[in-house]
């Protein structure tokens, strides 16, 4: 060990995972809200869900598929000693959370432009279960924007410490935490899709 | 330490995981321009879980992982499962 | 071991030894006993600032009508004490102090797995505190909503009840952190020979904790974010008049919060399992058993939250269902109180403060949990509920449980992280006032309760005087013997006699290093642990 405080590499990735149970759980409040609605008000959910378009939240998901592909490629590409191309991919990573962020920018400024968005007129004048059906949308890909966002940050981190090899094919746990933390932001995004987007037409 | 790390997953299988993940994402687009009825909650459920399932399995690892991994993921979606099924407890017979 | 006892005296250990002067040795110090008494001051303070406004309340209560406050300060005042109570007392206390305190000394470890992040727990918790106190002198004024935040009221109403979602928000943070630190310490650094069936059952207790903490502490977090939301951005999604279903949110709130009653006293329970064996000079008796009922308790905790919401409007199958679950958690609860007696029997019992604490705690925890039988059982709850009874069964379970077991943690392990000891007798005394002032106050509001007394009212109609005045005198005496009691310990901690390494006679490690324990709790060599935390007779204590 030479020295070295010992690193648990073990611990250090089962205390992401644990964390990740905590996010499981916390968008799991939203699914629970969903579930039960969607129970309540199954007419409303399919016609307020078909207003939501499939090709941004399809467009979206492959974006945020192929990211999570480039994080699982960037660890062993650093673990080979392929340091520029881990960058290059991390690099990749952050473009597709960006051009997520911007579908995402978009897809909710032709909803408010509309007029649907959380306590508008327009949405006042919906049924109840559509009102329910867009504030619970609204939330559920709000919070999951942040998580995109706190993400990319994540993954600017590690590529800061790669540069500077603090990070590198021997120490690479907090690129894997953060790649796991990536995972699970597309993870969420898996559930969200179908829900929100597909089974309501 | 050498036996700390699990062992390098070559590309190419993240690539076929993730070519498989595209299939799946088009299978259930699909597969919703037909009103299957109350089954389509069920089916696009079951999609996404073969998803998910993949992207933890290979992307995060957990196929490598040690038991103790295993069963913290599997009790913490059992939680989660706990807390919608009871709550419909309550939902479906009020 | 005597080798240790005589340096114990002159040694100051981790006290010693800072790597900031002053006040930043503390605040930016990532030793786990560092941040414990971090936490030990932090949430005594609070516990103090609580008691005194129960004090209050009961001062109010003295009399029916308008005693000493209006009906609106007395609204924020019960919802301070709540809130102050439950999530800057009782959740943090035994864990994050007494916990990280002991925990890693008693599986042989130097200190945590993640230090820094143990440290920011604190920070978090400092600022979710702050937030709290904030949320009382800015924007609406205090929020009057009681801990429990219900909706719809508590979406409608001009006081600052966003900060205050804010802040438990951010306090859930720091519980989660704790938790997901204390399970992967658990898993990942016990020493050579610590293997899980020679895990001490304080740590037992902590690891079942710790998991409730992390499966459980989100769904609060999405709970209050929502009814931030419900309040700043208009999203109803509990708002009947969008759609919204207020009940969803007592679902949501009490999926946390039933657990969290779990978070609460299980680190109690184990504070007592560990103090019995000690003071009995027996082993624990049904070791695996209160290890299994830990873990039951940790699971079936998690089954029965509807049972706050009997009266709400749930569903008759809800209600049933909910209500049968309830008695399966007493199962767990039982066991280990048939434990602590079994241990108890024919040991040789030195009759220490540590060991009254943990006496009462099983005295009135146990009347505690009947009580809770009466609250679960459907039929009886839709009687009492709302009533001061329910407002005597949680005090007796609370305080009674959990707050003795932290007083019995204060009397147990204070002495060994100072290095000094307390005057036993004044701490006897203490007790004593303790029980008499508990028992006089609670009793009465159970009784009150079941005569038909309303809580969350400033006002009673004149029948209920005479019972409420026994209870705000029982409030006194016991304020008198929580000063006695800390006023003798806290002075016992910095001016008593030092104490040497092991003065209970103790069987785990924490007992086997000198007291105050030096910085990295052990020296050169890892220790290697070759019998059971309960083996008095392997340890040479018998």
């Amino acid at each position: 060990m030479s020295g070295h405080v010992h690193k648990d590499y073990i611990g250090a990735k089962f205390g992401m995972w644990l964390f990740l149970f905590t996010e499981i759980l916390l968008f799991g409040g939203l699914f629970i809200l969903y579930a039960v609605y969607l129970t309540r008000y199954p007419q409303e959910f399919i016609s307020a869900g078909s207003e939501l378009n499939v090709w941004f939240g399809g467009g979206n998901t492959m974006v945020l598929l192929t990211s999570s592909l480039f994080v699982a490629i960037s660890i062993t590409a650093l673990r080979r000693g392929a340091k520029t191309l881990c960058l290059r991919l991390l690099g990749g990573t952050i473009a597709c959370a960006v051009i997520f962020m911007v579908n995402k920018y978009f897809e909710w400024s032709a909803k408010i432009s509309h007029g649907i968005y959380p306590g508008s007129e327009h949405l006042k004048e919906l049924q109840p279960g559509e009102m329910v059906f867009f504030n619970i949308y609204y939330l559920t890909t709000g919070l999951h924007g942040l998580h995109v966002v706190i993400g990319a940050v994540l993954i600017a981190w590690s590529m800061f410490l790669i540069k500077s090899d603090k990070v590198n094919a021997d120490d690479f746990v907090i690129l894997e935490n953060a790649g796991l933390y990536w995972h699970l932001v597309d993870l969420i995004w898996i559930f969200v899709f179908p829900l929100y987007y597909l089974i309501l037409h | 330490m050498s036996e700390e790390h699990a062992h390098i997953v070559p590309y190419k299988t993240f690539a076929i995981v993730w070519i498989a993940l595209l299939f799946l994402t088009g299978t259930t687009i699909a597969v919703a321009q037909y009103d299957l009825g109350a089954m389509n909650v069920w089916v696009a459920l079951g999609i996404a879980t073969v998803k998910a399932g993949l992207v933890v399995a290979v992307f995060m690892h957990m196929k490598h992982e040690s038991i103790l991994f295993k069963l913290s993921l599997l009790t913490a979606l059992t939680m989660l499962a706990i807390f919608i099924g009871f709550t419909f407890l309550d939902v479906l017979y009020r | 071991m005597s080798e240790t006892t005589a340096t114990a005296a002159n040694d100051r250990g981790f006290w010693g030894e800072a790597n900031y002067p002053g006040i930043f040795g503390w605040i930016f110090s990532t030793d786990h006993k560092r941040i414990g008494l971090l936490y030990f001051w932090s949430v005594l303070t609070f516990f103090c600032v609580g008691v005194l406004l129960g004090l209050l309340l009961r001062l109010e209560l003295f009399a029916p009508g308008e005693t000493i406050m209006s009906a609106q300060t007395y609204n924020a005042t019960f919802t301070l004490h709540g809130v102050i109570m439950i999530f800057l007392f009782i959740i943090p206390g035994i864990p994050a102090a007494f916990g990280n305190l002991i925990m890693p000394i008693q599986i042989g470890a130097r200190d945590v797995s993640f230090p820094k992040l143990n440290l920011f727990s604190w920070w978090l918790y400092i600022t979710g505190a702050t937030l709290a106190v904030t949320s009382l002198f800015t924007g609406g004024g205090p929020p009057d909503t009681g801990w429990t935040f219900y909706v719809p009221f508590s979406a409608q109403t001009s006081t600052n009840v966003s900060l205050a979602a804010v802040a438990v928000f951010i306090l859930g943070f720091s519980s989660i952190l704790t938790g997901l630190n204390f399970v992967t310490t658990i898993h990942r650094l016990r020493t050579k020979g610590m293997t899980w069936m020679r895990i001490p059952l304080f740590t037992w207790s902590l690891y079942a904790t710790a998991w409730i903490q992390i499966l459980a502490t989100p769904v609060i977090g999405i709970t209050v974010a929502l009814l931030f939301a419900e309040r700043v951005l208009g999203t109803g999604l509990f708002d009947p008049a969008q759609g919204g279903d207020p009940i969803m949110f007592q679902h949501l709130f009490w999926i946390y919060s039933h657990p969290a009653v779990y978070i609460m006293v299980l680190p109690g329970m184990g504070v007592i399992s560990d103090i019995i064996p000690v003071f009995s000079r027996k082993p624990a008796f049904g070791y695996k058993a209160i290890v299994v009922s830990s873990m039951a308790i940790a699971f079936a905790g998690s089954l029965v939250w509807a049972h706050h919401m009997y009266t709400s409007g749930i569903s008759d199958m809800a209600v049933m269902i909910f209500s049968f679950l309830t008695f399966i958690v007493a199962i767990p609860s039982a066991i280990k109180v048939f434990n602590w007696l079994a241990t108890l029997y024919e040991g040789s019992i030195l009759l220490d403060p540590p060991l009254l604490y943990a006496l009462s705690f099983i005295l009135l925890f146990t009347i505690g949990g009947l009580s809770g039988l009466v609250l679960g059982a459907a039929a009886a709850d839709v009687h009492v509920h709302d009533t001061y009874f329910v407002v005597g069964h949680f005090h007796f379970v609370m305080f009674g449980g959990t707050g003795m077991a932290f007083f019995a943690a204060m009397h147990y392990w204070l002495p060994k992280i100072y290095g000094r000891m307390y005057d036993k007798t004044v701490a006897t005394v203490a007790w004593g006032v303790i029980i008499v002032g508990f028992l006089i106050l609670y009793i009465s509001m159970k009784v009150v309760g079941m005569m038909g007394m309303p809580r969350r009212y400033y006002d009673y109609v004149p029948e209920f005087t005479g019972l409420n005045q026994l209870a705000t005198v029982g409030s006194w005496i016991l304020a008198i013997g929580l000063i006695l009691m800390f006023v003798n310990i806290i002075h016992g901690l910095f001016k008593g006699d030092p104490v040497e390494a092991n003065p209970w006679g103790g069987a785990s490690l924490e007992w086997q290093i000198p007291s105050p324990p030096p910085t990295e709790n052990f020296g050169e060599e890892d220790p290697v642990v070759t019998h059971g935390p309960y083996d008095f007779k392997k340890a040479g204590i018998l």
